[in-house]
Order: structure tokens, then C-alpha cells, then sequence
């Protein structure tokens, strides 16, 4: 276990992790570069245009050459991250992802900020409640959804070590650190941050500090819960889901975006080829968000250490 | 340079290699059209249109490249965005001596190297996985970007086809290129007028192409993509401008060397016959049967 206790009154906004790594790294190998569709200042990228004005490309708001230009990028022998709003660098750019990226193996970084229902009020046109579907069905495409500040350092630490194509869904909402000072990323595990033998909770990105919060009240009902942080979307752990499911009752399972194609689908492909289990998702069912702030949303769809806690005490009722 | 001009009048193009890069464009038709007629599927029309640009590319000592080392880092990248025309590039990249020849006959066959459309990951001197219209502009522009990050001088060049500028990635591509003064980017037209369906004109007006890629910041230039003294003269001498892309709109012929599917909408994607192979292969000034041996 690698956990801290969440300190909720520090909270964080995990672009800053990202971007002050990326520049960190850009010093560091001449081949970091970064490419952005205008939106330099939601990227967080100023600093890093200022620093590195010769490994900074600007397309203008036209993302699918974003993507295109991303591998020509890593054609030509650099490691382009390519960043934007995940709601427009996933769905504009969608044949680029799954062309130029996954089909033919570019290095290439996708960081989709943003992500999930972090605009809230702007309404379902710049929610990306999708992407991770869609990005976890592109083959080789690897998809990561980090869960604090540490995490997020961590993963763009990773994602220079690593060769190939790699969706990061990088979130703008507000979160505690979850995983000590020195986590270190590992590519298919999930690490475990609370151990329990009851239930097991699995969670990515903004909900990982909310399953925590869940499983400390679980335990003040005597049940405890372990808790999963999902962040290797793809690959999954599967062992991690495979022995949740063997040595607890049941697995909930919570995401910020639909839960057909995202953690709950990927986590239920698992269970039902290997091992069946009961399984609660928690996430968006088919429908587009209404409008109102991230954290309404969250309240709305259940995204939250309450829901987390009927879903868990249902799942163990159900048994 | 003048469409029409006759290539006698390109000093320093010596006739016999001019004549030789003929042929082997010829070869590249006759293979391309052998192959198509192999898999059952092909584009016939593009295959042809594109020959000679290819052929004066890759033979004619255009591209900076070394096969023997297809990764070189300092090589020039040619980006096939037409990629549907896989029978015309495979063949050429063959003729330079990426492959041997005999791979060829595997086209479209099942596990084989020579998919439909490019595969980088599998046949040495694909640049970029294309097929899907308008994806190879955006990657040249990465490419040359690459260079001049790195300090270095290779350039990229992409074909594309010209009802593929239809796709509005190519012209977001476009405005990188002239916003970056991307004067180690070519961008070639393979301008055949032709679509899957119909004349392009008749599909969604593309003229008047030149003033686009203009208007766009482009240093631009029309040249007849069948002459190839001009585009030798005119590939062997870029940029046109320093400081801007350069765009060649090479007027060309769909079908060009066959006359049963020269500027003929449905040979698009025309398999022939062997019949017509041979017609081809006679019309194309190879000896029938034995140059489509030679060319496979």
C-alpha cells in the first residue's frame, strides 16, 4: 500500500503536475516537444512556450492536423505531446488517433485536459465523457487516467520511457494527493490503496479520493473495502481485478464518464470471461449530462463517497 | 515552366536519362496494372497518373534516400497520401530497391506484406499508414516541423490526390505550413481531375486549384506531371521560394499510357483484364508479355 490519507483541504489541479513536468523533461532530451490547437493557456503550456519556443507548435484550432502533425513529429525523430481539450482532441481528431496513431504506432502523447464533466456549465458539447471509450478500443493506443498530482508527474515520466502511442486524460477539477511523494507509475497495475477483504472498490482520476473517502465510512459500518486506483486503463490489471473478485464479494466500480467502454465495461470484460462476480458500475448510464458545475454533476450521477457507499452495501445486500 | 514546353528545352536533363525514367514509369504502370489485375482490386486510373511523378522521385535521384538503410535518419520523407494508389508506390519502391521485385506478386493476398494501402510497420519505405483521405498533408507538415527543430536539412515531400484536398484537414495543414514558412515542405497534386465518381468538377469545384495553394502562401507552380524533363528540372531545384511550401499542381492524365482507361471516371478503380494487360504493355512500348514477367 502506497496511500496517504487524502488531506482534503489542499486540493490540486493536476494540469500544473503535468505541464511543470513536460517543461522539466523538455530541459532534460531536445526530442520533448509540444503541440497545441491555440488553447495554450487550458493546456497550461505558457511557461513551456516561453522556454521552448522552437519545440512549441501552435496549429490554430484544427485538430485533426494537431494529430497528423503530431506524427510527422515522431516521423521525424521527436516526442511530440499532443494537448488539448479532451472533448476536441478526441472526437475531432478521431481518425487521426486511430490512423496515424494507433494503427501505425507513432510516439506520439495525447494529453486530453479537461477531461470528463470539468466543464461543467459549458454543457455536453465540451463534456468528454466519452473518451475513454473511444480511445480504449484503438489498438495499441495505451490510455491512462491519472489520479492526483503525484500520479500525473509520474505517468509523463512514464510516457517519455515509453515507445508508442498513449492517451492521457488529465483532469482540471480540484483533488487531494492520494499516493505518497514517492509513487512511482507502474504501466497494468493498479495499486491498492486500502486493503480489504468485504468489497472492493476500483476508481480512476477524480474519483479515486472519493473511494477512500467511501471506504473510511464503509468502515465506521464495519465493512471493509479495498480500494483500487484504475488509473491503467489500458493495460488493464487484470490479476488485480481477477483476485478482487476471488477474495472479495463484489467489485463497484466508479468513473467520471460513461461507464459503456470505460472502467466499469473494461472491468466487466474482464469478470465475465475469467472469473463472474457481482459488479456494481457507478458512472453515466446513456445519457448526456445536464448542464450545472463538476462537482453538481458528480452529486447527480451518484460520483460521490455516498454513492460509492449505497453501491457498496447494495452489491453485499445482493449476495 | 510551361505545360507543353518540350523537354528538349530543359537544359541539363540529359535525353537518355529522361528517356530511361520513362520507361521505368511505364514498368511501374504495367506492374501496378499486373498487380491490380492479381488482387481483383486496385486503383488503375491513379496508378497511371501517378507514375511518372513517382518514378522521377524515387529514380530520378529527386529523394534523398538510401534503401539499404530505409530508417536513415537524414532521409528525405515522401509521404504516399494518395495511399489507394499502393500498386504504383509498391512498384516504385521496389524499382529503387526497397523490396525485391518478386514481393510484388503477393498484393492484397492474404498476410501479406503489401496490404491495399501502406503499412509502415511492415514494408521498408512507408513512411506513413495512409489510405483514409487527407492525413498525409498534416504528417509532412510534422515531419518538416521535425527538421527544423533538429537543425537538420531533409526535406518532406507528400503526394496527395486532388479530389482528396476535399478533406479540410489538408487545409488546415496548409495554414501550419504557411504560418510556419515550411520551405522543406513540397506538397505535389496529382491533379488527374478525376474522383471515385466522377470528374472532380462535376463532384465539388476544385478550381482554380494554383490561386488556393496561393492564397494559402504557397510558392506555387503548375507543370505537366507526365513531362518528365519538367519534373526533374523542377524537383531537382526547391525550394521555388526560400521562406515558403512549395506546391506543384502536376497536371496529369487518369490512366495516362493506357488508351482504354485514360480520363475515364470508372477506371478509377478499373481492374483490367489479362487481355488488356497485354494491350497495355503494348501501348505502353514494353514487349507484351514478357515486360509484365519483367515488371512482377
Amino acid at each position: 500500500m502506497s496511500a496517504v490519507a487524502p488531506v482534503m483541504e489542499k486540493l490540486y489541479d493536476c494540469r500544473d503536475a503535468y505541464s511543470q513536468t513536460l517543461e522539466a523533461m523538455a530541459a532534460e532530451d531536445t526530442r520533448v516537444c509540444a503541440v497545441v490547437n491555440d488553447s495554450v493557456s487550458s493546456t497550461k503550456l505558457k511557461t513551456f512556450q516561453g522556454k521552448f519556443p522552437d519545440r512549441f507548435v501552435n496549429v490554430g484550432i484544427a485538430e485533426q492536423n494537431m494529430v497528423g502533425v503530431g506524427a510527422g513529429l515522431a516521423n521525424g525523430g521527436m516526442v511530440p505531446y499532443v494537448c488539448g481539450a479532451s472533448c476536441f482532441l478526441t472526437a475531432r481528431s478521431m481518425e487521426q488517433v486511430k490512423v496515424d496513431l494507433g494503427y501505425s504506432k507513432w510516439n506520439v502523447k495525447l494529453c486530453g485536459m479537461s477531461s470528463g464533466m470539468a466543464y461543467g456549465e459549458l454543457g455536453p458539447t465540451h463534456h468528454s465523457i466519452e473518451d475513454v471509450a473511444w480511445t480504449r478500443v484503438i489498438p495499441n493506443l495505451t490510455v491512462i487516467v491519472p489520479t492526483d498530482p503525484v500520479e500525473t508527474a509520474s505517468v509523463m515520466r512514464y510516457s517519455l520511457r515509453h515507445e508508442g502511442p498513449m492517451f492521457l486524460r488529465i483532469s482540471r477539477m480540484p483533488v487531494p494527493q492520494v499516493h505518497a511523494d514517492d509513487y512511482a507509475f507502474e504501466l497494468g497495475r493498479a495499486p491498492v490503496l486500502r486493503e480489504g477483504e468485504d468489497v472492493t472498490i476500483m476508481a480512476n482520476g477524480v474519483m479515486v479520493s472519493r473511494a477512500l473517502e467511501a471506504a473510511a465510512k464503509l468502515d465506521e459500518q464495519g465493512v471493509k473495502a479495498r480500494v483500487l486506483n484504475m488509473s491503467s486503463i489500458k493495460p488493464i490489471d487484470k490479476e488485480a481485478i481477477l483476485d478482487a473478485a476471488r477474495t472479495t464479494r463484489g467489485i463497484v466500480t466508479a468513473e467520471e464518464g460513461l461507464m459503456a467502454g470505460g472502467l466499469g465495461g473494461a472491468v466487466a470484460e474482464i469478470l465475465a470471461l475469467h472469473h463472474p462476480a457481482p459488479m456494481r458500475m457507478l458512472g453515466l448510464p446513456d445519457v448526456f449530462a445536464p448542464t450545472g458545475s463538476a462537482e453538481f454533476l458528480l452529486e447527480h450521477f451518484g460520483l460521490t463517497a455516498a454513492g460509492i457507499v449505497v453501491a457498496s452495501l447494495q452489491l453485499m445486500e445482493a449476495r | 515552366m510551361e505545360i507543353g514546353q518540350s523537354e528538349s528545352e530543359f537544359a541539363g536533363v540529359a535525353t537518355g536519362v529522361v528517356a530511361e525514367l520513362k520507361r521505368k514509369a511505364n514498368q511501374i504502370r504495367l506492374s501496378a496494372m499486373t498487380m491490380t489485375n492479381h488482387s481483383g482490386l486496385g486503383h488503375t486510373g491513379g496508378d497511371l497518373s501517378s507514375a511518372d511523378i513517382l518514378a522521377t522521385l524515387y529514380l530520378g535521384g529527386v529523394l534523398r534516400v538510401d534503401p539499404a538503410h530505409p530508417k536513415w535518419p537524414q532521409r528525405d520523407r515522401f509521404i504516399m497520401s494518395k495511399g489507394h494508389c499502393s500498386g504504383a508506390f509498391y512498384s516504385t519502391l521496389a524499382a529503387r530497391g526497397y523490396f525485391p521485385s518478386e514481393m510484388l506478386k503477393t498484393f492484397m493476398d492474404p498476410l501479406s506484406m503489401l496490404n491495399g494501402h501502406p503499412d509502415r510497420n511492415k514494408l521498408p519505405g512507408v513512411e506513413a499508414n495512409t489510405g483514409p483521405l487527407g492525413h498525409g498533408f498534416p504528417i509532412a507538415v510534422g515531419c518538416a516541423l521535425a527538421a527544423r527543430m533538429r537543425g537538420e536539412s531533409w526535406r518532406a515531400f507528400v503526394l496527395t490526390g486532388d479530389g482528396e484536398l476535399q478533406e479540410g484537414s489538408n487545409w488546415e495543414a496548409a495554414m501550419s505550413a504557411q504560418h510556419y514558412g515550411l520551405d522543406n515542405l513540397v506538397v505535389i497534386v496529382d491533379r488527374n481531375r478525376i474522383q471515385q465518381g466522377d470528374f472532380t468538377e462535376n463532384t465539388i469545384r476544385m478550381d482554380p486549384l494554383a490561386a488556393k495553394f496561393a492564397a494559402f502562401g504557397f510558392a506555387v507552380e503548375e507543370i505537366d506531371g507526365h513531362d518528365t524533363a519538367a519534373l526533374l528540372a523542377r524537383l531537382s531545384t526547391l525550394p521555388i521560394e526560400a521562406g515558403k511550401s512549395t506546391c506543384l499542381i502536376a497536371n496529369t492524365t487518369k490512366g495516362k499510357g493506357v488508351s482504354f482507361a485514360e480520363n475515364k471516371p470508372a477506371w478509377h478503380h478499373g481492374v483490367p483484364t489479362k487481355e488488356q494487360l497485354v494491350m497495355a504493355a503494348e501501348e505502353l512500348g514494353l514487349n507484351g508479355v514478357d515486360d509484365i514477367e519483367v515488371c512482377l
